[in-house]
């Protein structure tokens, strides 16, 4: 018996090996094409001149933390959730509040707004994602329309629609990912690798619409194909928990926020990270990240209650915007790039131009 | 942080600490509220108003306490006088700020004086003496003890002491939760040797009574725990599997074709150029950001179906297939040049193809069969050429449907318009008068009463537009973004 252990420890430990010895080819590999930096690439462009963007809309309503929003195709109504169990669709132009829902759970981590604008899905420590149909009936509950759709382990911590109303993408502490059916609740597929809770996830923009991105408590931020639920790319040269991903607008690449203090953008066809967006003077984690439309801003919210904006191609930080009295925990930007939201623990959502 | 802190108490780098004076007392190794926001401005290369909150920040989480008016944990960029924390106090050493800890500080400071405490450390007060009330003797022999022992130091360093440990209170104040059993929750330390400031520790499931200050953020609060999915299935034993899996994982990775930098880096070049024109917030919006000005025009304008588009849109149409296809009055000027092509089917394929890959699981078979019907059959009236191996894979597939079965013809017939069509569209007379007839709005003059608001008008929501089965109906078509309809 004890001849058979070691026998098993020999294989496990040359495994290892093998494993650890075929990483660092890969690294080689992805180097040996990396042949030039993006800011050096980037000397050519334009420098960008003096940056105002000031708050517009303050939407004032929440009575605790803003953990989650999201924008409606429409390009003025948002959806947020929050700490106590609050999920409230504005027009945030106006700054009416349209619908508002009391999830039976609190901390109310995910929401997202269909894109027929006719529902929204939320979800959080009750380890569900619920789609309620939004109506406008006096004497209907929105509650009563609920449907239960997403069943995790764990927290859900992010959630959001594909192209239509009928189906739903979810992150979950749980470690996964999942692809359901809205009408039926049943899962599509599901997707595994990760290894800690998974944080965030954006679905790519391309032609074919057929992956996605998501960031881990495991420091990874991974790309999947929705079809087969296999793990297609994987990057790992984050400090620490990735709160955040979102895809370049060409689809070409993707950037992330993470509790290290850094922002990083990774480029899907050189398969390799191309540049971090930090200073020294930034110390808190950055929560959450959107781009411009033209991709040439990335907006990041931190949680030391500002929003750094970053010129993605040079590099370098255009502007600091002050104005939340506590941690930034979400940040879209709006459909039409007219605008972004930023919503905050300090309970209020901010409308910036 | 205390990396920052580290360097900032550095003998010949730090700010340069002198004796202050606080009224008539001499502190030793203090600084001024300037020096601090002088010193990062001039190290991190920030401006004042960025330094200022940053050390804000820093003095809010303890580990830098003012000497005058120690109960407000607030950095001024004057002549106050601030010291550096001692490590023993960092909130990031693990040590446990006990419920006896806290009450034997209220009884000091009780009994300093005589009674005269703030209005919620009195609260704290009544209540740990009526949790604790067993062990009061021993808090109050304590607290009489130490107080004994602070009357021979100097009067200077009795200060220091004193503002010492009101700024860890301050920060660190356990949670007194009224009528709860139990003493302080022992996960609400955040954890130890971190460089990021994201560590979760309070379960949220034990909804806490924070601190009873009013206003400020408690700085120690944090979200729901996180790594929980250790007790939970996704224990990441490294055993076989796993090392089976990352080999397999790095073999697949190394053969995948990937592109050199310079190309994919001239790629981010090249779509800046073509969209930074596009992007409101970098180049403005005709005739005006709805955000800034309260004047709804551009979106009414640019509305998902209007008569006359604007000119930068239908310059986006020219930018790549997608962009043309993906905008409702694109995909609809797409299909009126097909139509004079004779292969209009081809959009209408590659519209019901999308409507089954993002339909709901229960119609599959059904919009299978309905796509064969139109336009895969022999004979069919909409019929799309496709090329034969494609086709016989596709009939082979739906003899057993499912949501990807016609990916492979979807995908033929949207290169086939992208390739071949879309540049014959680019080029054709429609196309063109599409740009000439498109228009420029006209930018929105300067209000001359700029602090007179313009009245917000609201919209309807695109969830009132139809009534709620057709509402059902609406949101089975993939990607059709709602119409705002606008007053004019």
């Amino acid at each position: 018996m004890a001849t058979e252990g070691l026998h098993e420890n020999e294989t496990l430990a040359s495994l290892k090996s093998e494993a650890e010895s075929l990483k660092g080819k890969l690294e080689e590999e992805r180097a040996k094409l990396h042949d030039v930096e993006l800011h050096q690439v980037a000397e050519r462009v334009e420098a960008l001149g003096q940056f105002v963007m000031k708050t517009r809309r303050t939407l004032k309503g929440h009575g605790n933390k803003v953990l989650c929003m999201d924008w409606c195709k429409d390009k003025r109504r948002i959806v947020s959730s929050s700490q106590d169990g609050k999920v409230i669709v504005w027009d945030s132009f106006t700054t009416n509040k349209e619908h508002a829902v009391t999830m039976p759970c609190t901390w109310v981590m995910a929401c997202a707004y269909a894109p027929s604008g006719c529902a929204i899905a939320c979800g959080g420590l009750d380890n569900k994602c619920s789609v309620y149909p939004l109506t406008f009936e006096k004497n209907e509950n929105m509650a009563a329309k609920k449907k239960s759709v997403a069943m995790h382990t764990n927290y859900l911590s992010a959630c959001s629609f594909t192209n239509s109303d009928m189906q739903i993408l979810t992150a979950s502490g749980d470690g996964t990912c999942a692809l359901w059916d809205v009408e039926s609740g049943q899962l599509l597929q599901s997707f595994h690798g990760h290894g800690a809770d998974v944080l965030c996830l954006d679905l790519a923009p391309s032609e074919t619409g057929n992956t996605f991105v998501s960031g881990g408590c495991d420091k990874k931020a991974m790309v999947w194909d929705m079809r087969t639920g296999q793990c297609v790319q994987s990057f790992e040269t984050h400090d620490s928990d990735i709160n955040s991903v979102r895809y370049y607008p060409s689809g070409d690449a993707f950037a992330s926020g993470s509790d290290d203090a850094t922002c990083r953008l990774y480029d899907l066809r050189a398969d390799r990270e191309v540049a971090i967006y930090s200073k020294e003077s930034i110390i808190f984690g950055a929560s959450s990240v959107d781009f411009s439309l033209s991709g040439r801003l990335l907006f990041a919210g931190y949680n030391d209650y500002t929003i750094n904006v970053w010129d993605v191609l040079k590099g370098s930080r255009v502007s600091i915007l002050f104005g939340h009295e506590n941690r930034v925990s979400t940040l879209r930007v709006s459909p039409d790039g007219t605008a972004f939201c930023s919503g905050s623990w300090d309970h209020t959502l901010r409308i910036w131009a | 942080m205390e990396r920052m802190i580290v360097s900032m108490q550095d003998p010949d780098m730090g700010i340069k600490m002198r004796n202050q004076r606080l009224l008539i007392t001499v502190i030793p190794h203090a600084m001024t509220g300037n020096d601090i926001v002088e010193w990062l401005i001039q190290k991190y290369g920030i401006s004042e108003e960025e330094s200022l909150h940053l050390g804000n920040l820093i003095v809010k989480h303890g580990y830098i306490y003012p000497l005058k008016d120690p109960r407000s944990l607030v950095l001024r960029a004057d002549e106050s006088p601030y010291r550096f924390q001692t490590p023993y106090f960092w909130t990031s050493t693990k040590w446990p700020a006990t419920e006896l800890d806290y009450a034997i500080y209220l009884a000091k400071k009780n009994i300093r004086k005589q009674g005269d405490l703030i209005e919620h450390e009195k609260d704290n007060y009544n209540l740990l003496h009526k949790r604790i009330n067993h062990t009061w003797d021993f808090v109050v022999m304590q607290a009489r003890e130490q107080l004994r022992a602070a009357k021979q130091r100097r009067k200077g360093d009795r200060i220091v002491i004193d503002c010492q440990e009101q700024a860890y209170w301050l920060v660190n104040r356990p949670p007194v939760s009224a009528g709860r059993g139990g003493g302080l929750d022992p996960h609400s330390r955040p954890r130890p040797g971190q460089r990021g400031w994201g560590r979760r520790g309070s379960p949220p499931a034990l909804s806490m009574v924070l601190s009873l200050q009013p206003g400020a953020p408690n700085v120690l609060e944090q979200g729901p725990e996180r790594r929980n999915c250790h007790t939970t299935r996704v224990q990441l034993t490294k055993n076989m599997d796993y090392y089976k899996r990352e080999i397999e994982y790095c073999r697949k990775a190394m053969a995948r074709t990937r592109v050199k930098s310079s190309i994919c880096l001239e790629g981010y070049i090249k779509f800046n150029e073509q969209y930074v024109p596009h992007d409101p917030i970098m180049s403005g919006c005709l005739p005006s950001n709805p955000w800034i000005t309260d004047d709804t025009t551009y979106w009414a304008m640019n509305a998902p179906t209007v008569t006359t588009p604007t000119k930068l849109r239908v310059e986006r149409w020219g930018f790549n297939f997608s962009e043309l296809i993906n905008d409702p009055l694109g995909r609809a000027q797409l299909l009126e040049f097909l139509k004079k092509e004779f292969s209009a089917e081809n959009l209408s394929f590659w519209e019901a193809c999308e409507e089954l890959r993002y339909g709901e699981q229960s119609r599959i078979a059904e919009i299978v069969d309905s796509i064969y019907q139109q336009f895969l059959a022999p004979g069919a009236t909409r019929w799309v050429n496709i090329d034969s191996k494609t086709m016989e894979r596709t009939l082979e597939g739906i003899k057993t449907p499912h949501r990807y079965v016609m990916d492979d013809a979807q995908m033929h017939i949207y290169m086939l318009m992208k390739k071949d069509s879309y540049p014959r569209f680019l080029k054709s007379d429609l196309y063109k008068n599409l740009l000439a007839e498109a228009v420029i709005p006209p930018e929105t003059k300067k209000r001359v009463f700029p602090f007179m608001r313009k009245q917000r008008h609201s919209s309807p929501s695109p969830a009132l537009l139809l009534p709620a089965g057709d509402a059902e109906e609406k949101s089975r078509s993939p990607s059709t973004a709602p119409v705002p309809e606008e007053e004019s």
